[in-house]
């Protein structure tokens, strides 16, 4: 009761107050409060960004690391005891079947394969595509551009059906030179429209110096062209192998039959349901999955953010 | 495409200029012969296998006789009549459209408070800032394994902490009990798709002129009162793409939610759906009516987002 009684007591005398200053006075002292909460806030917001999407992957290296029966004693033990460190997991995830591993090399050679197959076929494509479309006036190729555009926004998983049927009825479905073909499809339009994009800004002008010197059309694309748009193609071709590394889907739909033709991926997520496998052996795998793509990413951030905006998903 | 272009359209339009015709005739043929491999690969691997789907979802045809089979004639509806009678889709349908809104909502928010958070400098930020893409760049397999293994229910740290720190009577089985599954892939779709939404808001306040903010600033506004009447207002079409950009592709995926609850407990969506009907029940019509209603659902979102942001985009 006595809390009611104040309040109406209490009240006229705080809009009072609050009147009584300039209209400037009021806004600072709001602003004043705001500054600090947000300036506290912000702070905070940005540690728990970085523990939400690292912890993920701190975790990831930190089972890899551990044994798994202290790992099974105490698994919500977020540092790991030196005696319980282990790289046993990377030797038994990596080692050839025959020997009791899990062979993972092996899939890393395929998917090394895989990714840089898909990069050289694609950056041929690339370039010669996106020159054409930066540089050259021809018929049809506005709605090249429009069919482009729809190949990059539509998903894979409409591919998967005709696709899979497609190549089991020819008999090619576990051929890696067609997962190769299937991938170059997917990440051409992208790579095209990065490229040309970059050839637009290098001015006309250069090559038209050259052709008026006498060189021809190819000359110049060799010797002027190529090597003033190395960065853009040095960064597209890391993001196109990203996307071929990372690839699920297609590479379930194509390769799942028979085991030495697994990549990482494949590999990782069809050993994650067996129970004979240990968890942390997994983890190293999903380490060695995870590592090439991190050090690349870590090493041309500069280069690929600027990609990454300009599309880089297939869902 | 700088001045020296614009002046050589100019002179090709000069009436007398002599060889008008040929040297037009050439550049059409060389920006042809540049740009078709990768049309006749797009249109082999791509278009005629969309149209092809259309095809396929009118034949009863099944896997186990795909070698034997004609792949023409015997059209029927029956598949489409399975997929909207069958008990499952409605529900699915329902459940894709959760996941792709709650989805595209949560990382466009988290992407949003960390692009404002990030705004300003500070020591270390390209840092932070690199690190908060990394979900964005990791394989898709390597980031659900890890996850699984976080929040499983017997020895995942999440469910420890939560017992032991949080007070939990017992372990949440995140990803096979049904509310919490959904809602563990909405929330694994924010931690991975983040990083693209932080990536463009990004952009698009460094884009955004100082002049007007500091204009308000003097004028009193608080730092709410900016980001309501200032920031949000510049931001709004820039979300509005990435809203429905991320809508299509969430729409659509199917690694993460094949691999984090393979279609279980509630999240069973039409594309995970496609894939058991392909892959489990071998029923290639089904499986490609079923993509059917899925391309039907993107046409109206790609369309959309044609009529709406790419005008410009596509040249």
């Amino acid at each position: 009761m006595a809390g009611i009684a104040t309040v109406p007591a209490e009240s006229p005398a705080a809009p009072e107050t609050r009147r009584s200053g300039s209209p400037a006075g009021r806004g600072w002292s709001r602003n004043t409060v705001e500054t600090r909460v947000l300036g506290v806030l912000r702070w905070l917001v940005i540690a728990g960004l970085v523990l939400f999407t690292l912890f993920p992957f701190y975790y990831m290296v930190l089972l890899s690391l551990r044994d798994l029966s202290s790992l099974l004693q105490a698994p919500a033990r977020l540092w790991p005891a030196l005696s319980e460190l282990t790289v046993d997991t990377y030797r038994d995830v990596l080692a050839p079947t025959d020997s009791g591993g899990q062979g993972f090399l092996r899939f890393m050679a395929t998917s090394g394969v895989v990714a840089l197959g898909t990069v050289a076929v694609t950056l041929v494509f690339a370039v010669l595509g996106s020159y054409a479309l930066a540089r050259l006036r021809f018929p049809g190729r506005r709605r090249i551009g429009v069919l482009f555009l729809a190949v990059y926004l539509f998903p894979s998983i409409l591919l998967a059906v005709p696709l899979f049927v497609f190549f089991t009825r020819v008999g090619l479905r576990g051929a890696l030179p067609a997962l190769v073909l299937v991938y170059v499809s997917q990440t051409v339009a992208v790579a095209i429209y990065m490229l040309r994009n970059y050839f637009q800004t290098v001015p006309a002008s250069i090559e038209e110096a050259a052709a008026v010197d006498g060189a021809d059309r190819f000359t110049i694309m060799r010797r002027i062209t190529l090597p003033l748009a190395m960065p853009a193609i040095l960064s597209n071709a890391l993001f196109v192998f990203m996307i071929a590394w990372n690839e699920f889907l297609f590479a379930l739909l194509f390769l799942v039959d028979d085991r030495s033709r697994w990549t990482v991926s494949l590999g990782l997520s069809q050993l994650a349901g067996s129970i004979e496998i240990p968890t942390t052996v997994l983890m190293a795998g999903s380490v060695i999955l995870t590592v090439p793509i991190v050090v690349l990413f870590f090493a041309t951030e500069r280069l690929l953010t600027g990609g990454l905006t300009a599309g880089a998903e297939k869902g | 495409m700088g001045p020296a272009v614009s002046a050589r359209r100019q002179a090709g339009r000069e009436p007398g200029a002599p060889g008008r015709g040929t040297l037009r005739a050439r550049e059409a043929r060389t920006g042809w012969a540049l740009i078709s491999p990768t049309v006749v690969l797009v249109l082999v691997l791509v278009v005629l296998p969309i149209l092809w789907t259309v095809v396929l979802a009118f034949q009863d045809l099944r896997l186990i006789r795909l070698r034997t089979a004609g792949l023409f004639g015997d059209y029927t509806f029956d598949n489409f009549a399975d997929v909207f009678g069958s008990p499952g889709f409605w529900s699915s349908l329902v459940t894709t459209l959760m996941y792709a809104g709650g989805g595209t909502a949560a990382s466009i928010g988290l992407g949003l408070v960390a692009a404002l958070a990030l705004r300003r400098g500070f020591r270390g930020r390209t840092l932070v800032r690199a690190s908060l893409l990394l979900p964005y760049v990791a394989p898709v397999v390597a980031a659900t394994f890890v996850w699984g293994v976080m929040l499983n229910p017997q020895f995942g740290v999440v469910n420890e902490l939560g017992t032991g720190l949080l007070g939990w009577d017992e372990p949440i089985a995140f990803l096979s009990e049904r509310p919490s599954a959904l809602l563990t892939v909405i929330v694994f779709e924010m931690w991975r798709s983040f990083p693209f939404a932080f990536l463009f808001i990004t952009a698009r306040l460094q884009a955004a002129p100082a002049t007007l903010e500091e204009a308000a600033r003097v004028d009193g506004a608080t730092p709410t009162q900016l980001f309501r009447h200032i920031v949000w207002p510049q931001l709004l079409p820039t979300i509005a793409v990435l809203a429905l950009l991320r809508f299509i592709w969430t729409f659509n995926n199917f690694d993460d939610i094949y691999l984090l609850t393979g279609g279980g407990a509630g999240t069973d969506v039409i594309s995970v759906r496609v894939f058991d009907f392909l892959i489990s029940r071998g029923d290639i019509g089904a499986a490609s009516a079923q993509a059917l209603v899925l391309s039907a659902v993107l046409l109206v979102l790609v369309t959309v987002y044609y009529r709406f942001a790419a005008k410009d985009e596509v040249a």
